[in-house]
């Protein structure tokens, strides 16, 4: 099991009351599997991929994250797991702008102290999405859809244990947000990652092999998708 | 911490917004440029001054008083040296036969060697080896340029003619206001007498300039003897001396120029902080996905301080080498100031006491925006309202570090602990009350919000408020800048109305003294036939302290318990007598008597001061020696005197009924209502009355006001360091308030709003934000001033409305301007091309 959580719940104080965003969510993810969260505006999506990413806290309850207790690590503890374990993809990309697409790639294994190589292997990943020509090329001389490659690329640069994607493709034209969808599927098969994606897009979910529904802040169903071999 | 990347990545994201910091770096690079060139014209000064006192005295020592040497002193001074001269100073009138114009002089009659150091400079050359043994007169420069006279031509000196031989181009020993308006005039000591102005009354100073064998030690000397030459009302100057004197007359106009490049240094602060912490504001995404992506949060910190503290040292270097370069002009400001031309170079230790102020300064400044990194939460990169701060406990470290390095820096200033803390804590004061009135602002204007203005009007009221508004930032940063140059302008006014309301109204502006009593309806006489009013015509005899409380002056002075200060004992005291007590004192103490009569008591006034001085109450014993006489009187009552009156004033007053019989002389106070019948008087009077001398308070004025405007030149050079970085502080902070309304301006525009409203918009909001920042600057200039006018300076506070007006249109105008301007290429290139770089 690379992920697993028990007992969550998130809840925010307001003016007059307590806001329970989370409301004891409990559910596990086994190594290699690909899971979709899906949900309407406000069911909780976002700041499920956020506790179990290692980003924030619950309020109660534990998760553990390719082996560590995320939950009660420390700022520094958790960044180390994210930089070692955890690879990202965020819906407006979320590229350094001062940095060029290459070292955008590079980042997360300079972080690792893994400088040696670092260069070779990032043009090697903005290669295999098809960037090979644009590395030197700042985040704002790129469209969308190649901002969201340079992104994938970084997300894989780490050879994440699990990868974290929060509406990879929301952002996107229907056919940039294919090719994007595509690429993502392609390396996550390649490199063997656990992957789990936020999404409206019920047509990404039905590609995944797991949905786990939210409404409410409540998991209101956790479907096995027999169609996944089809992928 | 992995150093490398933390550099690496500094380096890599400073890449495309270097030059957002220009105006950052423009800060520092001119406030530190202020500090250093300041700091470096005070060691040159100092150095200069060390060098250059033995020439300026002119001997090894000098001794002087307001009587000769006694005997058994000149012996004391045999002992020192064979070489030694007589000098003999005395103000008087002196007349110009060729221009029939006479001017108030500082006659010096000199005999010996005199200078032993230096060189009196005159033109021609030899003129001034040839006027000591000649009927010879040397000139002042200033005062021959003034009348248009020659060598050549005369100059009539009390009774005797002497021909002008040279032209004085330097003086020496003094470095007082006096030397201005009265200029000196060099003749022959063996000729002082035959003027005939040497008479009772006569203003007549003695001074020997001694060249001391080199094997003594004069520091030696002088302790074992210093005291008792004080005794005899002597005073010993050595080189040493003049030179802590001319530190001392400097030291003022220093802690002034100085206290000008500190607060600049602090404006530039208000912008380094201001422009930290809009940068940090803006690079929080790219921190977050830092953090996301596993940066350690002091990793991250670290990046940003890497940059801030290596683009602010170079800004440092920068402004050390500016300051180097500005030092150069400093003198060229201060022509005229200074009594020697000061020798500019390089100074290492005020470039290195820039450098360690202007790095330690700027990374506390920087600090505090910094600090706010460590919270950045790697949540940001899926939700941008996660952005909840709370406060920082090591903010409060950093304040305190702030407020501790400014005083240390004050006092190294002062010297004085408790003046550094107050003036730190005047500082902190100012920026509370700033503070204050920006979060009020925010206030109410979000309370009191007109609903139904108009569209414009709200719109730029409500940026006042908004998310990343920049009414603390622009209160703070204009409001301080505003009241500084307030405040320098109220200060500068106050003074020279003060002086100018001497000259006004029925004040007195001419004095005669030195009038013999014999002479009394004569000068009477005069003064009337030039329809000029008597307002005092009173009588002056000179007399010394011989005993008082029961003990003499002798007993008194080696009595180390008394209480009574020297100036008091030794003075040679100007006793009046009158009837009538000064109209314009007031009675503290006692009676004033205004007759004696025969067999009673003799009862004196005396003057707070001078009786606090001697320690005296009413009721004690006094006795005078009045040239040879003993007269022993009371204390019968005790004034205040109104100094800001401009007629004589006496410290000592006798009653009717003692004196008349005395040598005395008489001082004649009268009103001269335009400056040709101050001249026709005043030549009329040195024809008729040598010895009589006439002060013509106008020119004094004259002369003090050229003073003041040279002072007030300097203070608004300084000034305008202080004004030019405030300038910048205020394009930095709309420049980089530009980056936090790009969006917002955008999308008005998107949304449909003409270029015009978006202008109108930005309008209201600025020409709010430089009312509210002028008003409140402009208020703390009036309280400030006001204090330092009544406590500090004791002038009368009466405020000149127009030039405060002044300053706050434009500082309004300024503001709305750069505003304006910032904003006109969001407002002319396409929404399109703006949201793409967003």
């Amino acid at each position: 099991m690379i992920l697993e959580a028990k007992s969550i719940f998130k809840k925010y104080k307001g003016v007059n009351k307590e806001l329970t965003v989370l409301d004891d969510i409990n559910f596990s993810v086994e190594k290699g599997e690909i899971v979709s969260i899906v949900g309407p505006s406000g069911s909780g999506k976002t700041t499920v991929l956020g506790l179990c990413a290692g980003l924030d806290n619950p309020t109660s309850g534990s998760i553990s994250l390719a082996g560590s207790m995320i939950s009660s690590l420390s700022e520094n503890e958790k960044a180390e797991v994210r930089n070692q374990k955890v690879g990202f993809i965020f819906q407006n990309f979320q590229l350094l702008p001062t940095l060029t697409a290459l070292e955008n790639v590079m980042i997360p294994l300079e972080l690792q102290g893994r400088a040696k190589g670092a260069k070779d292997k990032a043009e090697a990943l903005l290669e295999r999405v098809g960037l090979g020509g644009r590395s030197h090329h700042y985040p704002s001389q790129l469209s969308g859809g190649e901002q969201q490659r340079v992104s994938l690329a970084r997300a894989f640069s780490n050879d994440p244990e699990i990868l974290f994607a929060d509406e990879p493709t929301g952002n996107l034209d229907e056919e940039t947000g294919a090719i994007v969808e595509g690429l993502l599927f392609e390396l996550n098969k390649e490199k063997h990652t656990t992957l789990i994606i936020v999404t409206h897009d019920l047509e990404l979910a039905n590609k995944t092999d797991r949905i786990i529904k939210l409404k409410g802040g409540k998991i209101v169903s956790d479907q096995t998708i027999k169609a996944t071999a089809q992928i | 911490m992995n150093w490398s990347l933390i550099i690496k990545t500094a380096i890599r994201d400073s890449r495309k917004d270097r030059s957002k910091l220009l105006l950052f770096m423009s800060s520092i690079i001119l406030g530190v440029a202020a500090l250093v060139a300041i700091n470096s014209f005070n060691d040159n000064l100092v150095r200069d001054i060390e060098n250059q006192s033995k020439s300026l005295l002119g001997a090894d020592m000098t001794v002087g008083g307001n009587r000769p040497l006694a005997e058994n002193l000149v012996a004391s001074l045999d002992s020192l040296s064979t070489e030694r001269t007589s000098e003999l100073e005395l103000f008087s009138m002196a007349y110009l036969p060729s221009k029939n114009e006479s001017q108030f002089v500082r006659l010096k009659g000199l005999t010996g060697n005199f200078p032993y150091y230096g060189k009196l400079v005159t033109e021609p050359v030899d003129a001034a080896s040839t006027y000591k043994s000649e009927l010879a007169a040397l000139v002042d420069d200033g005062m021959m340029l003034q009348y248009g006279l020659e060598v050549g031509d005369s100059i009539k000196l009390g009774e005797v003619m002497f021909p002008i031989t040279g032209r004085l181009m330097n003086s020496f020993g003094s470095v007082d206001a006096g030397a201005s308006f009265a200029p000196s005039v060099y003749i022959g000591g063996q000729n002082i007498e035959a003027t005939n102005l040497i008479q009772p009354g006569s203003l007549v100073n003695y001074k020997e300039y001694v060249k001391v064998y080199k094997d003594i030690d004069l520091d030696d000397w002088e302790d074992v003897r210093r005291k008792r030459f004080r005794n005899e009302a002597q005073r010993i100057t050595t080189v040493e001396d003049q030179r802590q004197n001319l530190q001392e007359a400097f030291s003022n106009l220093n802690n002034f120029l100085n206290i000008v490049a500190l607060i600049s240094l602090l404006l530039a602060c208000i912008g380094v902080a201001s422009s930290v912490l809009i940068y940090v504001k803006t690079k929080v995404q790219s921190i977050a996905i830092l953090r996301c992506l596993g940066m350690k949060s002091e990793e991250a910190f670290m990046v940003y301080f890497i940059q801030i503290i290596s683009l602010g040292t170079l800004s440092v270097i920068l402004g050390v080498a500016l300051g180097s370069i500005i030092q150069v002009i400093l003198p060229l400001v201060l022509q005229g100031f200074l009594p020697y031309e000061v020798n500019m170079s390089i100074s290492p230790s005020a470039m290195i006491k820039g450098f360690v102020m202007g790095v330690l300064i700027t990374s506390l400044f920087a600090l505090g925006p910094l600090l706010g990194i460590r919270r950045v939460t790697p949540l940001r990169t899926l939700r941008v309202s996660d952005d909840v701060q709370q406060r920082d406990p090591l903010q409060w470290l950093i304040y305190g570090l702030i407020f501790i390095t400014i005083t240390g820096f004050l006092y190294t200033l002062t010297d004085s602990l408790l003046d550094a803390i107050v003036f730190s804590l005047g500082i902190l004061a100012a920026f509370l009350i700033l503070y204050g009135v920006a979060k009020s602002v925010t206030w109410a204007v979000r309370k009191f919000f007109p609903s139904s203005a108009s569209f414009v009007v709200r719109q730029g009221l409500s940026n006042l408020y908004r998310p990343n508004n920049q009414t603390l930032t622009l209160i703070v940063s204009i409001g301080l800048g505003t009241g500084i140059l307030t405040l320098l302008f109220i200060l500068q006014g106050l003074i020279l109305n003060n002086v100018e309301d001497m000259g006004v109204g029925n004040q007195p502006n001419m004095i005669v003294f030195g009038i013999e009593a014999d002479q009394k309806e004569e000068i009477e006489d005069l003064t009337k036939s030039f329809e000029m009013p008597i307002i005092q015509h009173v009588p002056v005899v000179t007399m010394e302290l011989a005993a008082w409380k029961g003990k003499a002056k002798k007993d008194w002075l080696s009595d180390t318990t008394r209480t009574s200060r020297r100036w008091a004992i030794n003075r040679e005291a100007r006793v009046s007598y009158q009837e009538k007590m000064p109209v314009d004192d007031v009675l503290l103490e006692g009676t004033y008597t205004g007759v004696h009569e025969e067999g009673d008591s003799i009862l004196i006034s005396l003057s707070e001061r001078y009786s606090d001085g001697l320690d005296v109450e009413v009721g004690d014993e006094l006795v005078w020696n009045v040239q040879g006489a003993m007269i022993t009187t009371y204390v019968g009552s005790i004034r205040k005197i109104n100094f800001r009156k401009m007629e004589s004033r006496f410290f000592i007053l006798f009653p009717t009924g003692v004196l008349e019989d005395a040598p005395q002389f008489l001082i004649l106070v009268t009103k001269s209502p335009e400056k040709q019948t101050t001249a026709d008087f005043r030549n009329a009077v040195v024809k008729s009355m040598p010895n009589a001398s006439v002060i013509d308070l106008g020119s004094i004025l004259v002369t003090l006001n050229d003073i003041i405007t040279k002072v007030s030149y300097v203070i608004k050079f300084m000034a305008g360091f202080s004004i030019l970085i405030g300038l910048i502080v205020l394009i930095s902070s709309l420049f980089l308030s530009k980056f936090q309304r790009i969006r917002e301006s955008v999308l008005l525009r998107t949304l449909g709003a003409v270029e015009n409203k978006i202008y109108r918009i930005n309008a209201v909001e600025y020409a709010s934000l430089g009312i509210l920042s002028a008003l409140t600057g402009i208020s703390l200039a009036v309280l400030g001033s006001y204090l330092l006018a009544k406590f500090v300076f004791e002038l009368d506070f009466n405020l000149s409305w127009w030039p405060i007006f002044g300053i706050f249109i434009f500082i309004v105008a300024l503001t709305v301007i750069i505003g304006l301007w910032n904003s006109r290429d969001v407002v002319k290139r396409s929404p399109l091309e703006i949201l793409r770089n967003v």
